[in-house]
């Protein structure tokens, strides 16, 4: 019988790297699950494909796939992966980075690739905290959250991802939970399908460095509290106006997909009106 | 032998122009040339200074020691630049833009007779017609066809005729289009364009030859 | 790009170029320096006195069918060309002081992934904005050792315009020999500069590129050095799966960072395959005249007023040694040694207080004194600034500078890689 589970391991996985560094109930290996399942899906073939990943924990993602891999510096992934798919653009570039990569000090790169709308699919993974340094708080951290650099709580705004890539240009935007894992590998799909520059933003449990500091106990309550603190796109839609704006749950689904020009179509377009 | 050759004024009035083409009819004539520059943070006004070393040697110092030549085009490179000379330096000004006394220089109105050409941008143009015929520092041809590389598409004519009419200056002759007396052109300029005069200020005319350093 | 340059694409760079002879600045020398030597890849972001680089390529770069991008910043500049060269693409990033301090990062990420890539820094006056429109030689020490750990790079200088063009393609070749980053260590005043140019037939430069991964994939290794320490690691796309890491990772590339001998093995052998060729790369330019007691030793826009202050000096008849560092990392120290040898002073004219006087004064052993003419401030140093100094060094008992009459008949040109 077919096993899903043993196929990726047997045709995507770099299993001398196993046991991964991740935690117990750490949500990165489920997003390394669902990405390979939506490449597979895709029939996407892995030696067209470059995994590209910056600093911090969802960064070690690209070493554990058997595929040509550029673990870069801190925050840069984006910027490297410019580099790669604007200079041979038949490659394709999945990124896998987290909030504290993406959106603190990489923040600029992200930006700006998303007003390039260069063709780029972006798994970030955002588990609130910046756990490989040991749990201090990240852009994203919620507001009152206690990290080891906030120990009197966070008082400063999260960003919210999605909203910031929407304004910068992407085409395509999906934010989902652990708990969705179909809508995960599809919106991961649609990601890779998009032309033009794609962020999908998971929400992940890091029971080390967050969930566990916000006494939310490990396994069951700690998905529950997932559920709690999100809500669907659909849902949120039907809310009244005035209750969608005291509405302090994270919106989840899919945010925008909008096609506009890719960078590298547009660039072509370009040399083959001036190439001499 | 070596020529050294300093032109000076403010940003806008295409001196790193004139410098790169004075530079590059020497190489164009076979012989050896180095042009450099130095200028501010401002693309018009402010004192911008090019150098040219023309020699049949290769250049090794590339700057100016003592000028050969020095020509300068506005009061305020004439205060910053021009004190920096030798015994030997001829020195050219434009009659208009350089409102002091300078001892030993040449007066040439290089400016009113752009502006008599219908642009004043192209002074920069007359000033090289000038100083080709004057000093004989490049052949006629080289220089004509370093111009003809570095201006925009559909101003040939209206450069070679500065050109012209800077070498045609050098000959004492009066250039074709400046009929008005002297006095009376300056007279109409100081009321019609008392701004420009000021160094530096002349940004209505500042565009075009310029470019960027 | 394939594995070799072709007569296509240099023809059609020529096309692009124009006529052979040119009167060009020394950025845009470095930019038709890129192109000849196949780079077919820019990414910079816009900074004084190295913008018309950009400018240049921005140009070229779609006629020949290639990609320029202004990238946010010089961080993502060199992450992008870093990322394109692994896709076997050569490409480069041109900035000047306040972007290479940027660079320092991923400068040292190149180094550790063995990328090869070439980064052009027109050095302006600092320290921080500094002078931007004025030239310096100020960043020789952070070109050595701006990014942290033990690591070798490779730094060239040139002097004229001719070199910008010349030495461009050899940092491409360098890069490409060595995988490893080069850097051309240049300055405000060459890049200004305006000189003669001449672009070379194809027959007359060699256009090296990486060495290939086995065709057996089953025997690939990724970072395993071979007999010249240069790891015969694919480019992406092929097939290989190969994982690049800024980590201490071993022959396979996966990340090993708690193993002391891996790390001792990887790091000694990044700094080998570029020191074991020290004489492969080390290019020097030396004049000696009869009698001698006094040597300069100079680089960069800095050669030119010293080789002024040669003329001048040998007019007086006053003979000097002369060398011209057109290598500065790996430094020559072999050469200066030798060149120190029965000298009695060694003067290091430089736009900075003090840099290439260290490895100078570190490879002479001793052998006589050295000392640096410093200049800051932006203005080049004259030549009878250099000259002065040279006279002004006291005669010591081998008598500084009374020597015999040199001239022309006892200079003696030499030198050599």
């Amino acid at each position: 019988m077919f096993n899903k589970a043993n196929h990726i391991r047997e045709n995507y996985l770099e299993m001398t790297m196993y046991p991964s560094i991740f935690c117990s109930g750490c949500g990165v290996g489920n997003v390394l699950n669902y990405s390979l399942r939506a490449i597979d899906a895709e029939h996407i073939d892995l030696d067209g494909v470059v995994f590209v990943s910056g600093i911090g924990c969802s960064s070690r993602m690209p070493g554990y796939i058997d595929a040509d891999g550029l673990h870069t510096t801190h925050g840069r992934a984006i910027a490297f992966a410019t580099g790669v798919k604007t200079s041979d653009p038949d490659l394709n570039v999945v990124i896998f980075t987290g909030d504290g990569d993406a959106a603190g000090i990489g923040g600029n790169h992200l930006i700006h690739a998303a007003r390039r709308n260069v063709d780029l699919t972006v798994v970030c993974i955002n588990n609130f905290i910046h756990r490989m340094t040991g749990g201090q708080v990240s852009p994203t951290t919620p507001l009152t959250s206690k990290t080891s650099t906030t120990p009197y709580g966070n008082i400063e705004q999260p960003f919210d991802l999605c909203s910031l890539v929407i304004g910068a240009g992407a085409s395509y935007v999906s934010r989902w939970t652990l708990g969705y894992p179909y809508e995960t590998i599809k919106a991961i799909r649609e990601g890779l399908r998009n032309k033009g520059f794609s962020f999908i933003e998971m929400l992940v449990p890091c029971p080390t460095g967050y969930t566990k500091k916000q006494k939310i106990p490990d396994g069951r309550e700690t998905w529950d509290w997932y559920k709690e603190s999100t809500i669907l796109r659909s849902q949120y839609m039907k809310l009244p106006k005035a209750e969608r704006a005291k509405e302090t749950r994270i919106v989840i689904g899919k945010l925008r997909d909008s096609p506009r020009p890719e960078f590298c179509d547009t660039y072509g377009k370009l040399v083959e009106k001036y190439r001499l | 032998m070596r020529t050294e050759i300093r032109i000076a004024g403010f940003g806008g009035q295409g001196i790193v122009l004139a410098g790169a083409i004075l530079g590059e009819a020497a190489v164009i004539a076979d012989m050896e040339a180095v042009q450099t520059q130095s200028y501010g943070p401002e693309s018009r006004g402010g004192a911008a200074r090019s150098e040219i070393v023309i020699a049949d040697a290769p250049v090794d110092y590339p700057r100016v020691t003592v000028p050969d030549v020095l020509i300068v085009l506005s009061s305020a490179a004439m205060r910053k630049y021009g004190e920096d000379r030798g015994e030997k330096t001829r020195i050219v000004v434009d009659d208009d833009l350089v409102q002091m006394e300078v001892e030993g220089a040449e007066r040439i109105p290089f400016t009113m007779t752009a502006e008599d050409l219908g642009r004043r941008i192209v002074a920069n143009i007359v000033m090289l017609g000038f100083i080709t015929n004057r000093f004989k520092l490049v052949p006629r041809e080289a220089i004509e066809k370093a111009i003809m590389k570095r201006i925009p598409k559909g101003t040939e004519e209206l450069n070679m005729n500065a050109f012209q009419a800077g070498w045609d200056l050098a000959d004492g002759k009066k250039p074709k289009k400046a009929k008005k007396a002297k006095d009376g052109k300056k007279a109409t300029k100081g009321n019609k364009d008392g701004k420009a005069k000021k160094d530096g200020k002349a940004k209505k005319d500042g565009k075009g030859n310029g470019g960027k350093a | 790009m394939g594995e070799h340059l072709d007569k296509e694409h240099y023809d059609l760079v020529c096309k692009a170029l124009g006529p052979k002879m040119q009167f060009v600045q020394g950025d845009v020398a470095y930019a038709y320096g890129a192109l000849l030597a196949g780079c077919t890849y820019f990414a910079g972001y816009p900074i004084t006195p190295a913008t018309e680089t950009a400018e240049a390529l921005a140009r070229y770069l779609p006629q020949i069918g290639g990609t320029c991008i202004q990238m946010e910043d010089e961080i993502a500049s060199l992450s992008a060309i870093i990322g394109a060269s692994w896709t076997g693409t050569k490409a480069m990033t041109a900035t000047s002081g306040p972007g290479f301090s940027l660079m320092m990062e991923n400068l040292g990420y190149a180094v550790m992934s063995e990328t090869p890539c070439v980064i052009v820094d027109v050095q302006r006056s600092g320290p921080s904005t500094g002078q931007p429109t004025e030239s310096s030689q100020g960043d020789i020490m952070q070109a050595r050792w701006g990014t942290h750990g033990d690591h070798e790079i490779i730094a060239l200088a040139p002097s004229n315009v001719q070199e910008c063009m010349d030495l461009t393609i050899d940092c491409f070749n360098l890069a490409e020999r060595y995988r490893n980053p080069v850097i051309l260590l240049t300055d405000g005043d060459v890049g200004h500069m305006r000189e003669r140019l001449v672009i070379p037939d194809r027959e007359d430069y060699e256009v090296e590129f990486r060495v290939p991964p086995p065709e057996d994939k089953e025997a690939y290794v990724p970072f395993e050095g071979d007999e010249n320490k240069i790891p015969r690691v694919a480019n992406f796309g092929l097939g290989y799966h190969t994982y690049v890491t800024g980590l201490t990772h071993d022959v396979t590339g996966l990340p090993a960072t708690d193993d002391a001998d891996k790390h001792t093995q990887l790091v000694t052998r990044l700094v080998e395959k570029i020191t074991d060729k020290r004489e492969e790369i080390v290019r020097v330019e030396v004049e000696k005249q009869e009698g001698a007691r006094i040597g300069i030793i100079s680089y960069g826009i800095t050669a030119r007023p010293a080789m002024g202050a040669v003329r001048i000096l040998r007019e007086r008849g006053v003979p000097v040694n002369f060398m011209r560092l057109i290598s500065i990392w790996p430094f020559a120290n072999r050469q200066v040694a030798e060149f120190a040898a029965g000298l009695d002073h060694i003067l290091v004219p430089e736009m900075n207080l003090g840099q290439v006087v260290h490895p100078v004064r570190e490879a002479v052993e001793g052998q006589c004194p050295v000392s640096c003419l410093p200049k800051i401030g932006g203005v080049m140093h004259n030549p009878q600034e250099v000259s002065e100094a040279v006279e002004k060094i006291p005669k010591g008992t081998k008598g500084a500078t009374g020597g015999k009459k040199g001239g022309k008949k006892g200079m003696k040109k030499g030198g050599g890689r």
